[in-house]
């Protein structure tokens, strides 16, 4: 049923292929949760984690999906390559493939960096995350999450919360959630939240009291640091009055909401401790879910015929 | 063009006739459990359990199994075979697995369900019950219970249909045209 | 070497000429125009004809225009200094490929040229190796910094024709005041790059839907837009001829117009991606589209059509901005800005003849006979006594954009594959025939 290669954005996705890479992720949560948590499914298959980005979690989870499916895997981080010594992009790539990749799973600052190296080269792509563009798995297994919790996604109420136009996160959310049939909304200052994003049919509210209201789930995005200094929003403190999930904020939404993250949070500033560790929390199991579903997608993809 | 090889009947009685041997084989049902393969085999591991649990009185534990991740030809295949459900919540070291799958053909998908079962646990042993024998083995597998042995030829496809997935139950055997054996 | 182009139909409104003719051309200076006379033609005969002599040519231009060899006031030569993009040479060998018998180069080589001495060596370097007329464009400010005023009186008296810091805008409204008010001393234009690049930051395409969507930081068209009002201001404070680069939005259209109907003496230009592709090129994330203003969206295409329709936009030039092949295959972000122009510029512009946005004389016009007035250049005529630089152009012919074969070094253009119609297939420069 899938046709292609790569896992570049869930913009490429049909409703029909999000749905197979989350059915096929309830099986491998299966395999996670026994004893042997290995399958030799993708055995002598070799995974390049390509990050010119730093991210220890992403990375993580990507290397233990892999060798979960008994795939050799190799860590290419930026400051240990040859990339510093002014190596291109498409240059660094063909090395890995030459090396053997079966699959690349790359992060990169740019947007569209894993589409020129989809197109350049055989093996297959998994976009980890590039620039403001997309993270296609963290948007999988965030709706996997919202499945395993809630059942079927459409109807649900689901509020991003923060910096939206800086999220890669967020926009791959939105796609994701859209096309299963929820009912997706924005909160946030006005200044993270492009105008345009109203085309794509979600709500857009600045006010967070207003906008948790009658909410099934709430995702909040990490508040970057960088984004202060540029006119952005004055200050974190500011931010964090306006639109830091409390715990009086929590209880304006529905009774049964959950909450997400797709981490790493900044404990005070979105969101309060005893939320992050608290009953509605489901942020560990994001990270559970995150191995199950990053093992479906490389099962299906390694299926596909170059 | 397909002919009809067991009846609703048919298949009833093949199924009493097994769950009586596997119980004479075993001496009783102390150490067993029942495993079915997905999809069929999971059908006839229950309908097995239900047939010892009326002649014994006792449950019998039973669980699935789903193989595609041990296949042996994931790297050949056009696409990838469908991840279903494995759930066997009881311990299986030191049992008896009876392992159930509705057709035998190449035993590839068996040396898969054991290399599975072995990621679980450390079986006492495991025997191998199955609907139909079509031949044609490619490895030295060898069934202990058998519904029915069906000689056929590489063109020709078995096919067991259940009630449980909607049609009514009968097996039949059909011209596929395909020379290579292609298990499922 | 003498020649005859018979039959073709010769459009040059500086002439008024709009009809079937014949040209006769000897030493490089064109000898006679004259229309052929319906007896002549019904006769087969059309005055010298058929002499198998070596030194004679007869060219057949029956069914084809004959336009004026046409002039591109904007162009990035990339010689001295980024002759891996380009070259002198092959720049104007892709100019008079498509169609052109003059350009105007772009200030922004290395070392940029903001004095007499880099001027000198671009005229010589034309003169030695250029295929074409090159005029030279001097910088406004020293190393198009923004800071200090260039030698604009001594680069013009080594050749320069007009002045711009193109690549980058004059930030600074004092700097470009003072820029304006001191270029009337030597009656040269002063071309802008209108971008407030404090608002286009490190964008790299249009701001809007797509660029949210690709993740791609966006320009907005009002970064565009802001400068041109701004600069169109100062000229009416400090006189001067200003000539607005590269128009890509519909505001500065609108902007334009009701300034030019105010009384303004601004001149304005727009390149033929701007009417013929939108921000949906970059989809995909293919460089080839990525170029300075950015490709925009339908409405303002539309827009720059009827600019181009009712005057508002004065000149087609190209832009034309060659880059390695090597620099264009990266990340988006990190490709430079550019689109190879030259070799596409006429059969894009046939388009708006055809949509019947302009008719072949106003095609002509705008890339040939203002461009020669605006930058005050003796180019751009079809009459006795003129050097002989004409196009022939097949307006039927039909043909697919093979990059691969263009003659510039740069074969970055988001036209690859498309299939275009009508083509130029001979060009007369100075006397010289180019096929």
């Amino acid at each position: 049923m899938l046709n292609k290669k790569d896992l570049l954005g869930i913009k490429e996705l049909s409703l029909e292929e999000i749905i197979l890479f989350l059915d096929t992720a309830a099986g491998f949560k299966d395999v996670i949760g026994r004893d042997i948590k290995k399958v030799p499914a993708l055995r002598g298959k070799t995974t390049v984690n390509l990050f010119f980005e730093p991210s220890t979690r992403t990375r993580t989870s990507f290397e233990l999906a892999a060798k979960r499916l008994s795939m050799d895997v190799i860590n290419f981080s930026v400051p240990t390559s040859s990339v510093v010594k002014g190596e291109g992009l498409i240059d660094t790539a063909l090395t890995v493939q030459a090396l053997g990749a079966d699959f690349i799973i790359i992060r990169h600052a740019s947007s569209g960096a894993p589409y020129l190296l989809a197109k350049h080269l055989k093996a297959s792509i998994i976009n980890a995350g590039d620039g403001t563009n997309e993270h296609p798995t963290q948007a999988l297994l965030d709706a996997f999450t919202i499945r395993e919790k809630k059942g079927d996604i459409k109807g649900l109420e689901i509020a991003i919360v923060g910096d939206i136009a800086h999220s890669r996160v967020a926009k791959s959310n939105i796609y994701c959630l859209t096309k299963l049939g929820a009912r997706v909304r924005l909160i946030g200052p006005p200044t993270l939240i492009p105008d345009e994003v109203k085309e794509l049919g979600v709500g857009v509210f600045h006010n967070m009291e207003e906008g948790l209201k009658n909410v099934d789930v709430l995702m909040m995005l990490r508040i970057q640091m960088e984004r202060q200094g540029k006119g952005f929003f004055p200050s974190t403190d500011e931010y964090s009055r306006n639109w830091g999930l409390t715990s009086e904020r929590l209880a304006l939404a529905g009774d049964s909401v959950i909450v997400m993250h797709p981490g790493p949070m900044n404990r005070g500033i979105e969101i309060v401790s005893e939320i992050a560790d608290g009953p509605n929390s489901v942020i560990l199991d994001q990270v559970t879910n995150g191995i199950a579903v990053r093992m479906a997608v490389m099962y299906l993809l390694s299926g596909v015929k170059r | 063009m397909s002919k009809e090889l067991m009846t609703k009947e048919d298949i009833d009685r093949a199924l009493t006739r097994m769950a009586h041997e596997i119980i004479e084989k075993n001496r009783g049902i102390g150490k067993l459990c029942l495993v079915g393969i997905q999809r069929g085999g999971v059908y006839l591991a229950r309908r097995l359990a239900s047939k010892i649990r009326m002649i014994e009185k006792k449950e019998i534990p039973v669980g699935s199994l789903d193989i595609a991740l041990y296949r042996d030809d994931l790297a050949i295949r056009k696409e990838q075979p469908v991840v279903r459900r494995t759930e066997v919540s009881f311990e299986i070291t030191n049992l008896i697995i009876i392992l159930v799958d509705d057709v035998l053909f190449t035993g590839r998908s068996i040396r898969a369900a054991m290399d599975a079962l072995m990621d679980l646990g450390r079986p006492a042993a495991i025997q191998l019950a199955v609907l139909i024998d079509r031949g044609h083995r490619e490895l030295p597998i060898k069934a202990d219970y058998v519904g029915k042995n069906i000689p056929t030829a590489l063109s020709e496809t078995v096919e067991v249909q259940l009630g449980e997935e909607g049609s009514g139950d009968r097996v039949i055997i059909k011209k596929t045209g395909d020379q290579t054996a292609d298990a499922e | 070497m003498k020649i005859a182009i018979k039959g073709g139909h010769i459009i040059d409104p500086s002439q008024a000429t709009d009809w079937i003719g014949d040209i006769f051309i000897d030493n490089g200076r064109i000898k006679e125009v004259r229309k052929q006379s319906a007896t002549l033609r019904s006769l087969g005969k059309g005055g010298q004809s058929g002499r198998d002599d070596p030194g004679f040519r007869t060219i057949d231009a029956k069914g084809m225009f004959v336009l004026p060899g046409l002039i591109d006031m904007h162009v990035h030569l990339r010689e001295p200094g980024f002759e891996y993009k380009e070259t002198i040479c092959t720049g104007t060998l892709a100019a008079v490929k498509g169609g052109f018998t003059a350009v105007c180069c772009m200030p922004n080589t290395f070392p940029v040229n903001d004095n007499a001495s880099v001027t000198e060596f671009i005229k010589r370097k034309a003169s030695q190796e250029g295929h074409c007329m090159v005029f030279p464009i001097g910088a406004i400010t020293k190393s198009q910094k923004g800071i200090e005023l260039a030698e604009i009186g001594t680069m013009r008296d080594e050749g320069c024709i007009a002045f711009s810091d193109d690549g980058q805008p004059v930030m600074n409204s004092l700097i470009m005041r003072r820029a304006l008010e001191y270029s009337k001393a030597f009656n040269v234009p002063v071309i802008s790059h209108c971008e407030d690049t404090t608002l286009s930051e490190s964008g790299v395409m249009n701001e809007g839907l797509l660029s949210v969507t690709l993740g791609l930081k966006g320009i907005p068209a009002e970064s565009e837009q802001i400068m041109i009002f701004r600069d169109i201001v100062l000229a009416e404070l400090a006189g001067g001829r200003l000539h607005i680069a590269h128009v890509s939005t519909e505001g500065s259209v609108n902007l334009i117009r009701s300034m030019k109907e105010r009384g303004s003496n601004v001149t304005a230009e727009t390149c033929p991606h701007y009417f013929s592709i939108t921000e949906e090129a970059v989809k995909g994330y293919d460089t080839n589209a990525k170029v300075n203003p950015p490709l925009r969206t339908a409405r303002d295409v539309a827009a720059i059509k009827e600019g181009l329709r009712d005057g508002t936009i004065d000149v087609i030039a190209t832009d034309h901005a060659p880059h390695h092949r090597d620099e264009k295959l990266r990340e988006f972000d990190m490709a430079p800005f550019g689109i190879s122009g030259l070799e596409t510029a006429v059969s894009l512009s046939l388009s708006l003849v055809d949509e019947g946005v302009l008719t072949m004389s106003q095609l002509v016009e705008k890339m040939a006979t203002n461009p020669a007035r605006i930058m005050q250049i003796e180019q751009g005529t079809i009459k006795t006594d003129a050097e002989a630089s004409l196009v022939l152009i097949d307006r039927n012919k039909k043909y697919t954009v093979e990059a691969q074969k263009f003659v510039s070094k740069g074969k970055n253009t988001p036209f690859e594959g498309c299939i275009l119609k009508g083509k130029p297939v001979l060009t007369i420069c100075r006397g010289k025939i180019y096929e």
